[in-house]
C-alpha cells in the first residue's frame, strides 16, 4: 500500500471536487463520496491482504529537506492502520450526513472535507516530526473554514476559538519538537526529525519532562481534556453536521493518538513520572464532562460534552501504563468514532428538520420518526456503555487496567458510569419521549441513505462489542513496542 | 448438553426478528414469534435439564468463543450449567413463557400504545435473552453483560408508555439507581481480577479458597461490593426506591421483570459467589442485615398502599429481603427455593391483578375496586391462591420455602432471634396486607363496573400458575444441593415451639386483617383514626422517606448545580483572557485615530520624554 498516494489522492480529489461544481451542482459530493469509498477499500485491502503477524502494513521514505534531516517518512503500523481506516469510513459518514445540508459553495465545502481528512491520514502515518507537524497544521485550516463558512449562528466566535486553542497548543508542540531535535543534535551531532532516531535520544530527565509536557499540552487540548476542553462545545455546536462528525469522530482521536505515539512513545520515563497527573485529568474529564453534558439543553452541546467524558477514558487508559488499559484506550477511540459520529449525524438531521438544536423544542419525536428514535436509542445505549457494544469493551478495559494502577482515581472515574446513564437517558427523554411537541410540523423520518450509514455503524459497534479481537490484535504489537508491561 | 446454547439463542432470534421487521409484521405473527421463542427456549431447557439430571447432575459447560484476549485478561463466552443455573433457567423460561403468553392477550388492544405490540415483545425477548446470559454465563463478565442487559430492558419496558413523562422518569430512575449498584459490582470485579487474575466464576472461587484465609479483608471487600450490586438490582435498602415506581410498566412486565426474574438476580449473584461469603462471615452478616431491614421496612410499607401494583411491588421487595436474609444466615438452598416459589406466586398475583386492571379499564386504585369476586372469578381465585402462598399458609409453596428460611435464621449464632423475630413480624404483616388487598379488591361494594374480556391465552397461564403456587413446594430442590454449601434445604422440626409460632404468624395476620379491614365497625376504625396512626401511615406510605431524602440530598443539589454551571465556569478563564486582550486593543485603538495633529503632539511629547530621561541619566 502506498500511503503517499492515498494522501495525494485525497488532496487531488479535493481539487477535483472544488472544480466539479462547474459541471453539476451535485457533482462535488459524489466526488467526495467516491474518494472516501476508494480510500476505505484501499486501506482495508492492505489490512486483509497482510499475512497474520504483520506489524507494518506500509512504509514510504522520500527525502524532503536533507539539510535538516527532514524526510517524508510514512509508516502504517497496526494502530495507524485502524485509525486511517476509521478516517476513510467517517469520511463517508460525513459526506452522507451533509448530503442535502449544504446549499452554497458546495465544491469548496467538499474540498475542505477532503483536505482535512488528507491531513488526518498524514498525522496518523507520519514518522518524521516535521512532517507530522506539517500535517497537524494541514488538518487545522480546512476545519477552520468548515466552521467559519458553513457553521451556524455563532460560527465566527467558535471558529476563532477552535483555531486559537489548537494553534497556541500547537506552538508549544513545535517548540518541543525543535528543542528535541536540538538536544539530540548536541548529543549526537546529527540533525534529524526521524521518530525512530529521536526515540533513542539520550536526554536529561528534566529536559525530557519539559519536552514531554509540550507534546502533552498540545494533545490534550486536541483530545480534549478538562481544563482545556472549552473550545469543543462551541466548535461542535456551530459546525455543520459533517464538521461535527469529522471533529468528534476523528479529529479528537489525533489527540489520543498523539499521546500514545509521541508523548508516551518519545518520553516513556517522563510520562511514567507524569502518570498520576494524566490519570487524574482523565478521571476529571470523565466525571466533569459527563456532568456538563447533563447540564446542557442543546442536543449537540450535550453530545459534545459527552465526548469530553469519553475521551477521559483514553487518558485514564494510556496513563495507567499497562496493556489492558492501553488497549481499552485504543478500543474507545474506535468505538467512540462510531457512536458519536452517529449521534452528531442525528443532531444534524434534527436541526435540519426543526431548525433548532434546543431539546425543549423537541419531545415525543419517537411518534413522528420511529426510525430516528430507535437509532438514537441504540447509539445512546452504546455510549452509556452497554456490554455487547464497542464502547463498553473500551471503557471496561480502561477501568480494569486503571484499577491495577491507581485505585482511588479508578473509583472516581467509575462514578462516570452512573453519570453517563443520567445524561444519556435524559437526552433520549427530552428529544424523543414524552408528550409530542405540538409545534413540530411535518417531520420526515430517516430514509434509505441515512439508514444505510446508521446500520453500518451499528454493525461496527456490535462487532467491536462481541469480538474486538481484530482491533486488539492490530494494536497489540504497537503497545508492546512502547514498552508497556502486561500485568 | 450440546443444545445448551439454543436456550438463549431462541429469545435472541425472536428479538432480532421483531426488531428488524420494524413493527411491520401482523399482530398474530408477532404474538407467535414473541411467545413462541420463549416457548422453544423452555422446551430446550426441559430437554437439557432432563439430560442433566439423567447424567448425574454433573456441572457441564459449553465454550462458544473467546470474547477478547488482552494480556492475561481472557474472558471466554462460555455457558455453564449446574443445578443452580438449571433452576434459574427453568424459572426464566417456564414462568417467562407463561407471562409472554398472557401478554399476547393483555397487550393485544392496548389503548395507550396501539403501535407498540411488536416493540413490546422485542424488548421482552431481549430481556429473556439477557437474563439467560446472566444465569448461564461462566464468566463474571458474561454475567455482567446479562446484568446490564436486563437493566436496559427493564428501563425500556418501564418507559414503554413513553408519551407520559412520569413513566420516562420512573424508567430513568430505575436505570440510574440500579447503575449505582452496578458500579459497585464493577469495582468488585476489578478487585477480584487484580487479586485472583481471572474473572471466570468457577476458577475464581477455587482460587479464592486457596488464596484467602477465613476472615480475609479482601473477601469482605469484594463480598460487600457484590452486595452493593445486589442491592441495586434486587431493590434492597438503601437502593430500593426505584422498584415501586417501576410499576409504571405494563403489568406483564411487572410480573416477569420486577417480580419473577430480574429482581432476583442479586440473590443469584450472591448464591453463585457463595464461597466469598463463606470466607468472609462479616460480609455474609451484612447480607443478612440488608435482607432483614428490607423485608421489615417494605412489608410495613405495603400495608398502607392504595395502588394494587404498589402493594405487590413492596411485597416483592420484602420477599426478596427474605431471600437475601436467607443467604446471609446460610440458608442457601432455601433462598433459591423461595426464589422459585416466589416466582410462581408473585407472577400469579401480578397477572391476576393485571386481569383485574384490564377489566376495570386500567384502574389500579384498590379503593375504587371492590366486590369483584363474582364478576371476575378466575382472577379472584388466582389472586386468592397467590395470596395464601404469599402469606405462607401451611402446605402452600410459600410455606415450605419461607419456613425453611425462618427456622434457619433462628439458629443463626450471630443474632438468630433478631433475624427470626424481624422475619416473623414481617410474616404477620405480609398476611395482614394480603388480606387487606383481597378484601378491598374483591369484597365489599362494587365501585367500578368490570368487563372481563380475557381469553384463553390470559386464563391458561393463571390456572397453571395457580397449580404451581399451591403445589410448587412439593418439588423440593434436590438439584441445587450439589452446588450450594448447605447441601440442600435443612430439615427442621415442624412442631418445635418456634416452628409453631412461625406457622401461626400468617394465620394471626389474616385474622387481624379480617377484623381490621373486613368490617367498618368497632375498635378498628377508632384505632386507625388516631393521629398517631395517621402519622405512621403517612410515613409508611412514602416508603419511610427514602425518596424524600434522596431528592433533597442528591437529586436537588445535582440538578441545581448543573443549572448554575450550564455555561461551564472553566471557560471563564479563557473568556477573561480574551476580554483582557480586547480591552488592551480598545485602549490602543484610541491612540490610532488618524489625526495628524495628535500624532505630531505625541511625537513632541515622546521626544521630550526621551530627552528628559537622557538628561537625567547624564546629569544624575
Amino acid at each position: 500500500m502506498n500511503i503517499l498516494a492515498l494522501i495525494m489522492g485525497l488532496l487531488a480529489a479535493g481539487v477535483v471536487a472544488a472544480f466539479s461544481e462547474r459541471i453539476h451542482r451535485n457533482a462535488p459530493r459524489w466526488v467526495s463520496l467516491i474518494a472516501f469509498v476508494v480510500a476505505l477499500i484501499y486501506t482495508s485491502s492492505a489490512w486483509l491482504g497482510a499475512e497474520s503477524g504483520t506489524e507494518e502494513y506500509a512504509r514510504q521514505v522520500l527525502p524532503w529537506i536533507p539539510r535538516f534531516g527532514i524526510q517524508v517518512y510514512l509508516v502504517l503500523d497496526g494502530l495507524s492502520l485502524m485509525l486511517v481506516a476509521l478516517t476513510a469510513f467517517l469520511g463517508i459518514v460525513a459526506v452522507v450526513s451533509s448530503w442535502s445540508e449544504i446549499s452554497e459553495r458546495h465544491g469548496f465545502f467538499q474540498f475542505n472535507i477532503l483536505w482535512v481528512m488528507a491531513g488526518v491520514v498524514g498525522v496518523f502515518s507520519a514518522f518524521d516530526l516535521f512532517l507530522f507537524f506539517f500535517f497537524w497544521e494541514v488538518m487545522l485550516i480546512p476545519m477552520y473554514f468548515l466552521i467559519a463558512i458553513w457553521g451556524h449562528e455563532n460560527r465566527a466566535y467558535a471558529a476563532t476559538k477552535f483555531f486559537l486553542f489548537t494553534q497556541i497548543s500547537g506552538l508549544l508542540m513545535l517548540f518541543a519538537i525543535l528543542s528535541l531535535v536540538y538536544f539530540n543534535y548536541q548529543a549526537t551531532g546529527v540533525i534529524t526529525f526521524n521518530y525512530f532516531e529521536l526515540r533513542n535520544a539520550s536526554l536529561d530527565p528534566d529536559v525530557a519532562w519539559w519536552l514531554m509536557l509540550g507534546f502533552f499540552v498540545a494533545f490534550i487540548t486536541k483530545l480534549p481534556s478538562v481544563p482545556v476542553h472549552t473550545w469543543l462545545p462551541d466548535a461542535h455546536t456551530q459546525a455543520p453536521t459533517a464538521g461535527s462528525v469529522i471533529l468528534a469522530g476523528i479529529l479528537l482521536k489525533t489527540g489520543g493518538y498523539g499521546v500514545i505515539r509521541f508523548a508516551v512513545g518519545l518520553f516513556p520515563e517522563a510520562s511514567q513520572d507524569f502518570a498520576t497527573v494524566g490519570m487524574l485529568l482523565g478521571a476529571l474529564s470523565i466525571v466533569y464532562g459527563g456532568y456538563m453534558a447533563y447540564s446542557q439543553s442543546d442536543f449537540k452541546r450535550l453530545v459534545a460534552y459527552s465526548s469530553v467524558a469519553h475521551m477521559g477514558f483514553i487518558l485514564l487508559g494510556v496513563y495507567a501504563f499497562n496493556e489492558i488499559a492501553m488497549q481499552g484506550a485504543v478500543v474507545t477511540m474506535i468505538a467512540h468514532g462510531f457512536s458519536t459520529a452517529a449521534l452528531f449525524m442525528m443532531a444534524g438531521a434534527l436541526q435540519q428538520r426543526l431548525h433548532s438544536r434546543e431539546m425543549s423544542k423537541m419531545g415525543g419525536l419517537w411518534v413522528r420518526a420511529p426510525r430516528m428514535g430507535a437509532m438514537t436509542l441504540f447509539f445512546v445505549v452504546a455510549s452509556v456503555g452497554m456490554p455487547g457494544l464497542g464502547n463498553f469493551v473500551g471503557e471496561f478495559l480502561a477501568l480494569l487496567g486503571a484499577f491495577q494502577a491507581h485505585v482511588p482515581l479508578t473509583i472516581a472515574a467509575a462514578i462516570g458510569i452512573v453519570v453517563a446513564a443520567v445524561y444519556g437517558l435524559s437526552l433520549m427523554q427530552r428529544a424523543f419521549q414524552g408528550v409530542p411537541n405540538p409545534d413540530v410540523g411535518e417531520f420526515e423520518d430517516f430514509g434509505a441513505r441515512e439508514m444505510t450509514v446508521m446500520i453500518l455503524m451499528m454493525i461496527g459497534l456490535v462487532w467491536l462489542g462481541v469480538y474486538p479481537q481484530l482491533v486488539l490484535d492490530l494494536s497489540a504489537p504497537v503497545i508492546t513496542s512502547l514498552g508497556v508491561a502486561g500485568l | 448438553m450440546d443444545a445448551l446454547w439454543l436456550i438463549p439463542t431462541f429469545p435472541l432470534l425472536g428479538f432480532l426478528v421483531l426488531f428488524l421487521s420494524q413493527g411491520k409484521l401482523p399482530k398474530v405473527v408477532v404474538a407467535i414469534v414473541g411467545a413462541g421463542s420463549i416457548g422453544f427456549a423452555a422446551v430446550v431447557a426441559v430437554i437439557v435439564g432432563k439430560a442433566f439430571v439423567d447424567g448425574g447432575a454433573e456441572p457441564q459447560s459449553q465454550q462458544l468463543w473467546t470474547w477478547m484476549r488482552v494480556g492475561e485478561f481472557v474472558p471466554e463466552i462460555r455457558l455453564y450449567l449446574d443445578g443452580l443455573a438449571l433452576v434459574m433457567t427453568g424459572v426464566i423460561t417456564g414462568v417467562g413463557f407463561l407471562i409472554h403468553l398472557y401478554a399476547t392477550g393483555y397487550m393485544w388492544d392496548d389503548p395507550e400504545e396501539p403501535e407498540g405490540f411488536s416493540r413490546f415483545f422485542a424488548y421482552m425477548n431481549l430481556f429473556v435473552f439477557a437474563m439467560l446470559m446472566l444465569v448461564l454465563g461462566d464468566n463474571l463478565l458474561v454475567l455482567f453483560l446479562g446484568w446490564e442487559g436486563v437493566g436496559l430492558c427493564s428501563y425500556l419496558l418501564i418507559g414503554f408508555y413513553h408519551r407520559d413523562p412520569n413513566n420516562g422518569y420512573a424508567a430513568r430512575k430505575a436505570f440510574v439507581v440500579t447503575r449505582v449498584g452496578d458500579t459497585f459490582m464493577a469495582l468488585g470485579l476489578f478487585l477480584l481480577f487484580r487479586e485472583l487474575g481471572t474473572t471466570e466464576i468457577q476458577a475464581s472461587l477455587t482460587a479464592a479458597n486457596v488464596a484467602w484465609p477465613e476472615g480475609s479483608t479482601m473477601a469482605t471487600v469484594i463480598g460487600l461490593l457484590f452486595l452493593g450490586g445486589a442491592m441495586g438490582k434486587s431493590a434492597q435498602v438503601p437502593l430500593q426506591t426505584w422498584l415501586p415506581d417501576a410499576m409504571a410498566g405494563p403489568t406483564p412486565v411487572s410480573a416477569l421483570i420486577h417480580a419473577a426474574t430480574m429482581v432476583t438476580a442479586g440473590v443469584y449473584l450472591i448464591a453463585r459467589m457463595h464461597d466469598i461469603y463463606l470466607i468472609s462471615p462479616e460480609a455474609q452478616f451484612w447480607v443478612a442485615v440488608t435482607g432483614l431491614v428490607t423485608l421489615f421496612i417494605s412489608s410495613c410499607t405495603a400495608l398502607v398502599q392504595t395502588d394494587i401494583k404498589r402493594v405487590l411491588a413492596f411485597s416483592t421487595m420484602s420477599q426478596i429481603g427474605y431471600m437475601i436474609m436467607a443467604l446471609g444466615v446460610g440458608a442457601w438452598s432455601a433462598a433459591i427455593f423461595h426464589l422459585m416459589t416466589h416466582a410462581f406466586f408473585k407472577a400469579l398475583l401480578f397477572l391476576a391483578s393485571g386481569s383485574v386492571i384490564l377489566a376495570l379499564h386500567h384502574e389500579q386504585d384498590m379503593f375504587k375496586m371492590g366486590g369483584l369476586w363474582r364478576k371476575l372469578p378466575i382472577p379472584f381465585v388466582s389472586m386468592l391462591v397467590g395470596s395464601v402462598a404469599l402469606a405462607a399458609l401451611p402446605l402452600t409453596s410459600g410455606f415450605f420455602s419461607k419456613d425453611a428460611i425462618m427456622l434457619t435464621a433462628a439458629d443463626n449464632p450471630a443474632a438468630g432471634m433478631v433475624f427470626w423475630g424481624g422475619a416473623a413480624i414481617a410474616a404477620f404483616m405480609t398476611a395482614l396486607y394480603t388480606t387487606r388487598m383481597i378484601l378491598l379488591t374483591f369484597f365489599g361494594e362494587a365501585k367500578t363496573a368490570a368487563h372481563d374480556s380475557s381469553g384463553w391465552n390470559m386464563n391458561a397461564p393463571l390456572v397453571i400458575l395457580c397449580g404451581l403456587a399451591l403445589g410448587g413446594g412439593w418439588f423440593g430442590l434436590g438439584i441445587v444441593s450439589g452446588v450450594l454449601p448447605d447441601g440442600g434445604i435443612t430439615t427442621h422440626d415442624h412442631f418445635s415451639p418456634i416452628a409453631l409460632v412461625t406457622m401461626a404468624m400468617p394465620l394471626l395476620g389474616i385474622l387481624t386483617g379480617w377484623f381490621v379491614f373486613g368490617s367498618s365497625r368497632g375498635g378498628s376504625t377508632r384505632l386507625l383514626g388516631t393521629e398517631f396512626a395517621g402519622n405512621i401511615r403517612r410515613f409508611w406510605y412514602i416508603g419511610w422517606g427514602f425518596d424524600w431524602l434522596y431528592d433533597r440530598a442528591v437529586v436537588a443539589p445535582f440538578v441545581a448545580l448543573a443549572r448554575m454551571n450550564k455555561n461551564d465556569f472553566v471557560d471563564l478563564a479563557f473568556k477573561l483572557t480574551a476580554s483582557i486582550t480586547r480591552g488592551i486593543h480598545h485602549v490602543l485603538a484610541v491612540v490610532q485615530n488618524g489625526r495628524l495633529r495628535w500624532y505630531a503632539w505625541n511625537m513632541v511629547l515622546g521626544l521630550a520624554f526621551v530627552v528628559v530621561v537622557v538628561m537625567w541619566e547624564v546629569l544624575g
